[in-house]
């Protein structure tokens, strides 16, 4: 890469004021970040989730008649389209949407692609928390909020205890946190095994379930669940999404541009185990959502969080909905769990990451 | 030192100051006082603390003792925005992990102006595009930042910091991997603007040279304790340089220029 040739003096004439102004916002168009983008790609984005939500809600593992389907409220198409399709559709919304923003919010906080939830071991911590609370659930009365609180308590830990082993002299080592993350995640997975082996029939096929990350028969008391944490989570993010891009220059660097560090981690740590432990407490381990989105999005549309983050939200429902569709109908009248088509996308991308971030450090 | 400018408090002052990392000392005892409109060399073999003296002067690294002042007010009295509005750093190593943009890395600099969920407006675009200019980044500006060569990213770095409209810049290493002539135009912005806003500029430096032909005074170190500070010519003395870089030098003049001008004498 060479600098344009070009002679110039050493003393280059005064800024001239306001004059090109309309000249300027034409040559950077494209180049920053200006709300006119943010809001024509995400108008974009928010109807291709709407076409794609369309055909998911149309299409299944049984055909049904649409228009009988909205005419007539005695009919079957009725009820598999309003307590089957609709909840199922919007929980994969939902889900993918909050995998993918804390996919984009957790590079940001370890400034590193490959982050996400399932990959740092979080979102094991969060179905173990899960796990916990439906098990001895019922013991202590069976409140429905006991098992998203469990999971998020547990993600809560489990992200702090990942973030704090993988700290060298208060240096954050990237290839350290990704391991430490494996290994997370490889423990709660033993952990939950090892309470799959102990706990009755019933509850165990909840557990593999969880296992495999699957959207199956959501109510909407669920689906308004999740909505409301992620929500809530998504405010938080978006709030800092600013001192995230900042963040990405170093952390003594943002320090410099006036950005509390200690905040910033501790709002995105607490963001982020709310909304995977509410994801998970649903819809169990769901990999590889929160790494591909918001990579695919930081090369088409640039690497300012603030738009990265509400369009991750997008392209997480939209990735999660479609995968979600491929898996209730590619072995039709079967049904994989979604997450196996997750994993099947996730893992040989991931590995492409890997390998293009171990050039790129050789490179410089 | 000197004391010349008259009229209002200092635009940074140091005194005393004592730092290290951990247990280890690695500044002893140093003062200093830049004014308005004024370039300070920091200047001393490796080691000797400069970089250090910077991140304190910056907020960044906590003195162990000894006082800051911005402008006659102690440093710890400025939240960090506050801070980030009078005072900007660029650093030795500076890069961004995602794929922003030239304007985005600049633009970045408009932070500490804005609320948090502010877009950057035209008067934003305006300083960014002249920090731009200044440098000759303008034709760079949609280029992504991992792209450029360790020469043109400095001068963005630098840009950035300029776009933060401090009244102090502090500089760590503001001329490495720059070749001659982007050297001259550095200096030549930086003269601008300590004329035109009085921006105060504190740089350390590893050329002798460089620091003698454009800075106003020089602060030489060695191991975290002041050898010398004032105009080059009272600072770089053979004996100062021999003592503190503990190599033989040949001071003389530069003929075209009139700068103080260090060679090496070791045969």
């Amino acid at each position: 890469m060479t600098a344009p040739a070009r002679i110039q003096t050493a003393q280059p004439a005064a800024p001239s004021p306001s004059a090109d102004d309309h000249e300027d916002l034409k040559r950077f168009e494209g180049a920053y970040l200006s709300p006119g983008r943010m809001i024509a790609v995400l108008g974009v984005m928010a109807a291709l989730l709407a076409v794609v939500a369309a055909v998911a809600v149309a299409f299944g593992t049984v055909r049904i008649d649409l228009y009988r389907a909205l005419t007539q409220s005695a009919s079957p198409d009725h009820a598999i389209l309003f307590s089957a399709r609709l909840p199922r559709v919007l929980m994969g919304a939902v889900v993918g949407a909050v995998l993918a923003a804390v996919g984009a919010a957790l590079q940001a906080l370890v400034r590193n692609p490959l982050a996400e939830g399932g990959i740092l071991g979080i979102s094991g911590g969060g179905a173990f928390g899960a796990i916990l609370a439906l098990i001895f659930g019922y013991h202590l009365g069976g409140s429905p909020a006991l098992v998203p609180l469990c999971a998020f308590a547990m993600a809560l830990i489990s992200t702090l205890a990942v973030y704090r082993l993988a700290q060298v002299d208060g240096r954050l080592e990237p290839f350290s946190l990704l391991l430490i993350g494996v290994i997370f995640n490889a423990f709660w997975g033993a952990v939950i095994m090892a309470a799959n082996a102990v706990v009755d029939f019933y509850h165990a096929h909840s557990i593999i379930a969880w296992l495999m990350g699957s959207l199956e028969a959501p109510s909407y008391y669920e689906v308004a669940m999740v909505a409301a944490l992620g929500l809530a989570g998504f405010a938080m993010l978006i709030m800092r999404a600013r001192d995230m891009n900042l963040l990405s220059l170093g952390d003594d660097a943002a320090a410099d541009l006036g950005v509390n560090i200690e905040s910033l981690r501790r709002a995105i740590f607490l963001a982020t185990s709310v909304m995977i432990g509410a994801a998970v407490s649903v819809s169990g381990i769901i990999g590889f959502v929160g790494l591909i989105v918001p990579h695919i999005l930081r090369l088409v549309l640039g690497a300012d969080h603030r738009l990265l983050i509400p369009a991750s939200v997008l392209g997480g429902a939209v990735f999660l909905v479609g995968a979600d569709l491929i898996a209730r109908t590619v072995i039709a009248p079967a049904e994989l769990p979604v997450g196996v088509i997750t994993a099947l996308c996730g893992g040989p991308f991931f590995i492409y990451l890997l390998r293009r971030e171990e050039r790129s450090a050789l490179v410089g | 030192m000197s004391k010349e400018r008259t009229g209002d408090a200092p635009a940074l002052k140091a005194h005393d100051l004592a730092a290290g990392y951990g247990e280890r000392p690695v500044l002893n005892g140093v003062s200093l006082e830049v004014a308005a409109g004024e370039l300070l060399a920091i200047l001393g073999p490796n080691g000797a603390g400069k970089s250090t003296l910077l991140r304190v002067l910056g907020g960044s690294l906590r003195p162990w003792r000894g006082s800051i002042e911005l402008f006659g007010r102690p440093l710890g009295e400025f939240d960090r925005r506050a801070l980030a509005r009078e005072l900007a750093s660029v650093r030795q190593e500076s890069s961004a992990v995602f794929p922003f943009t030239v304007l985005e890395v600049v633009l970045m600099g408009r932070a500490p102006h804005l609320g948090p969920i502010h877009f950057e407006g035209k008067s934003d675009l305006a300083i960014a595009r002249a920090a731009l200019e200044r440098f000759g980044l303008l034709e760079l500006a949609r280029r992504y930042i991992q792209e450029l060569s360790g020469g043109e990213r400095r001068r963005v770095f630098i840009a950035r910091a300029l776009a933060q409209e401090p009244s102090v810049a502090l500089l760590d290493e503001p001329t490495a991997f720059l070749d001659l002539k982007h050297i001259g135009e550095i200096f030549a912005m930086l003269k601008q603007l300590r004329a035109e806003r009085g921006m105060a500029v504190v740089a350390t430096f590893h050329d002798l040279n460089v620091a003698a032909q454009y800075a106003d005074r020089v602060l030489l170190l060695k191991d975290g304790v002041t050898i010398g500070c004032g105009p080059p010519e009272e600072v770089l003395t053979a004996e100062n340089v021999r003592h503190v870089y503990e190599a033989e030098v040949y001071i003389g003049r530069n003929p075209v220029t009139g700068a103080l001008t260090v060679l090496s004498a070791e045969r």
